[in-house]
């Protein structure tokens, strides 16, 4: 009779949640926002998505191969990567863009430091800065008007972004180009179109909407935390009510919020596990220095929006904030 | 609906951390406790308790009576070991031990089929007055240990160092570990004779402090156990406290820190918040120990798992080998994977049949292959599951990092040492990661270096 039965280490029962079934679940998060983007931006959005998703597995399955690792291309982290590469990456890119891309953020972000867990930078957003430094013209230029709207939302001659044009306002239009720039920016028409999506943008960024439908799912299933989410956009919030360009404008806070990439770096890319703090203190320390540096970014700095910079700076802040937030161990002072 | 604003809503109790496994009690809450016919032979390790083995007291061939002392107490933390049936001693030799599979010196006995109890123990209950020395002394003789799994000797308990004043005893009754009800089972059925028993240990507590009071800590979803309690409360002068349903609500840092807000400091014991924490079986047994010189030879168990046919409580002999206790619960329905002596979060899978229950079993759980994980271990995602799950304060995710690269040092500074193994994070963690393993390998490994 004996040695039949299997012996191991307690516990013997484990939660239902597994690492692939988090995964999978980010990814059918981001699929309303996926085909929003082809909804907006054409069939071409979808095989800008497609093809991140398919050289990142490739990617991720060569890698396996090389560094004779576990086949890692189904546990659904290569695709969540691409996805949200591909959701930054502006419409009319050409083709071999998400493939770089890819390839970059799996083989010299996350493999070449050992694989899902290690990585200390976002794959997606540090594959992107390379894409930005790397091709600068086409990563710029490259923003086209959404079907059934106009590139900046409220405004059908302007051949920017929102915060584009607010940012070249600034520097070559007078105050009250600024001025008349603003008011029609902060208009509801303008909102309206920013959190339904119909704007110009990246890819995946524009629908505040469809993005928080599934950043709800998430939270719902207690697969993200709120910590950071929820203080980075307050700190964005709270700080756009101070930050003003020139004059107080009613709803230039919410504008703030919804423009840009700040929702879908709040929720998909602010709150990836591997690289934000594990402590709950820190979480909330990670997000209010994401919202600093996004609006700093977004106000005095060199480019218009800086959502996925701040992440990465964040993403090397993580060991140090998680040292200065270790939660009190139980019966010590 | 308006019922939040109702006056008397009980104040339920909890901790920080700690997960919510499936209860699984359903299966054995309502059965009441059966008595396990005698076993033809039992198997009584010298050592059942924290602390040095007994010393054997008989020989092979010598006859034995139901309660009578086999071996005695060696040292101060040990305790007495008495003989679970009448018979002869078989054999005296060195066999697996259940919770640690090292071998202990274990006597086998084979039963006459006779069941002659030892003279001492008294047959009718008596109204008594006892004094502390007498209850620690009888408790002493009769080899009582926690009965809630972690087997410390309780005489030893009950007489804490003289320079701390203890002010509160607990009656642990959480029973938080999913499956178990053997806890519950007897809260519902000898509920007097657990409060007398409860009275006692304060008793002997009051030898060197004045005015302790008597807590109930019961968690919440055994609410027929707290309403019983609830109606005696009044007569004997002591408290129920409900607790929210939590794991590991029933540990005792937490069930101190639950109740009473009171932290037992980092390496301390519960005296040094002025608490002693005993389980609603170790009352129990105190109370059969004064009042009727009963030595500890029989507990309660729970006999769940998806693989055995009928889930029971079961009132079993020490030394029973498990196989005595499937044949008595119908046999397996489907292929055994896992024996768990224990609770599912703790407790010990067991590679044997023969293996016998000893004082610290709370209960046999038998898995088959839909409740058997096996799942690789995959890489940490860095999730922060098991922070959130960890009653201590501890990053376990880190820990456990630190001890795979050997930093052990690292792991002392992140307070390895407070890790009270109840599992909580190996639950919660989505990667599947063996984190109590990791961390019972690198508390070795500490002390180890230290004693170097």
């Amino acid at each position: 009779m004996n040695g039949k039965f299997i012996v191991s280490v307690s516990p013997h029962i484990r939660n239902d949640v597994t690492v692939d079934k988090i995964m999978w679940s980010v990814v059918w998060a981001l699929i309303p926002a996926a085909i929003g983007a082809g909804y907006f931006f054409g069939i071409k959005a979808i095989f800008l998505i497609l093809l991140s998703v398919i050289s990142a597995l490739i990617s991720e399955y060569i890698c396996n191969i090389i560094f004779k690792r576990e086949v890692s291309i189904f546990d659904g982290s290569a695709v969540i990567t691409s996805i949200l590469l591909a959701f930054n990456l502006p419409p009319n890119v050409p083709f071999f863009i998400p493939i770089v891309g890819s390839f970059f953020a799996i083989v010299v972000v996350k493999q070449l430091f050992g694989g899902l867990g290690y990585n200390f930078l976002n794959p997606a957003l540090a594959a992107r800065a390379f894409l930005v430094a790397s091709f600068p013209q086409t990563m710029s230029a490259s923003y086209t008007a959404p079907y059934y709207g106009t590139i900046s939302g409220f405004d059908a001659i302007t051949q920017a972004t929102p915060l584009t044009a607010i940012r070249n306002t600034k520097i070559m239009g007078t105050p009250q180009d600024l001025e008349i720039l603003l008011n029609k920016a902060t208009s509801w028409e303008s909102l309206k179109n920013l959190f339904i999506g119909n704007v110009g943008g990246c890819l995946g960024e524009t629908s505040a909407l469809l993005l928080l439908i599934g950043a709800i799912y998430l939270l719902i299933k207690g697969y993200i935390d709120y910590r950071i989410p929820l203080s980075y956009l307050l700190t964005c919030f709270i700080l756009s009510l101070f930050i003003l360009p020139i004059k107080r404008f009613p709803n230039y806070h919410i504008f703030q919020i919804i423009s840009g990439g700040l929702i879908l770096g709040a929720f998909f890319m602010a709150t990836d596990y591997v690289t934000s703090p594990i402590t709950k203190k820190g979480r909330i320390i990670f997000g209010i220095g994401c919202g600093i540096l996004t609006m700093l970014i977004r106000h005095f700095g060199g480019y218009p929006e800086g959502v996925s910079f701040s992440i990465l700076l964040m993403n090397v802040a993580t060991p140090l904030i998680e040292r200065y937030t270790k939660p009190r161990v139980f019966g010590k002072r | 609906m308006f019922n939040f604003l109702a006056k008397n809503r009980i104040k339920k109790f909890s901790f920080p951390g700690g997960v919510h496994p499936e209860e699984n009690k359903h299966f054995t809450e309502n059965c009441p406790i059966e008595k396990l016919p005698l076993p033809k032979i039992v198997y009584i390790p010298l050592s059942q308790h924290t602390g040095k083995p007994a010393k054997p007291l008989l020989n092979i061939g010598d006859k034995v009576k139901t309660g009578q002392l086999i071996g005695e107490a060696d040292g101060r933390i040990s305790a007495n070991i008495h003989s679970s049936i009448s018979g002869t001693v078989k054999d005296l030799k060195e066999l697996p031990h259940p919770l640690t599979f090292s071998r202990v010196l274990t006597y086998i006995i084979e039963s006459d089929g006779e069941d002659i109890w030892d003279e001492d123990i008294k047959k009718d209950f008596e109204e008594k007055d006892f004094s502390s020395d007498e209850i620690i002394e009888k408790v002493h003789k009769a080899g009582i240990v926690g009965l809630g799994g972690a087997a410390f000797p309780t005489a030893v308990k009950l007489s804490p160092p003289k320079d701390k004043v203890i002010d509160t005893l607990i009656i642990n009754g959480c029973e938080c570990e999913p499956y178990l009800t053997n806890d519950y089972r007897l809260m519902v059925e000898k509920p007097k004779e657990i409060i007398l028993g409860a009275l006692l240990i304060k008793r002997a507590l009051e030898k060197n402090n004045k005015n302790i009071r008597l807590i109930f800590g019961i968690e919440d979803n055994k609410e027929k156990a707290i309403e019983i309690f609830n109606s005696y409360k009044k007569d004997y002068n002591f408290e129920v406290s409900t607790l929210k349903t939590k794991y590991p609500q029933g540990a005792e840092k937490q069930l101190i820190k639950a109740i009473l807000k009171r932290e037992v400091p980092s390496g301390g014991l519960p005296f040094d918040v002025g608490v002693v924490v005993q389980n609603v079986g170790t009352a129990y047994a105190c109370y059969e120990s004064c009042y009727f010189d009963k030595p500890l030879f029989e507990r309660v168990i729970t006999v769940s798992g998806s693989g055995i046919k009928e889930k029971k409580n079961l009132l079993v002999r020490i030394g029973t080998p498990i196989k005595d206790i499937v044949e008595y619960c119908g046999g397996y329905i489907s292929e055994i994977k896992k024996i768990i002596f224990g609770g599912p979060i703790m407790g010990i899978a067991i590679y044997s049949e023969d293996m016998p229950v000893v004082k610290g079993t709370t209960g046999i759980l038998f898995f088959n292959d839909k409740d058997v994980i096996l799942e690789k271990e995959k890489a940490c995602i860095r999730c922060g599951r098991c922070v959130e799950a960890c009653p201590m304060g501890l990053l376990p995710c880190e820990l456990h990092k630190f001890i795979q690269r050997r930093e052990l040092e690292r792991a002392k500074e992140y307070s390895l040492l407070d890790c009270i193994e109840c599992g909580s994070c190996a639950f919660a963690c989505p990667a599947r990661i063996k984190l109590v393993q990791s961390f019972k390998f690198g508390k070795q490994e500490i002390i180890k270096k230290e004693r170097k």
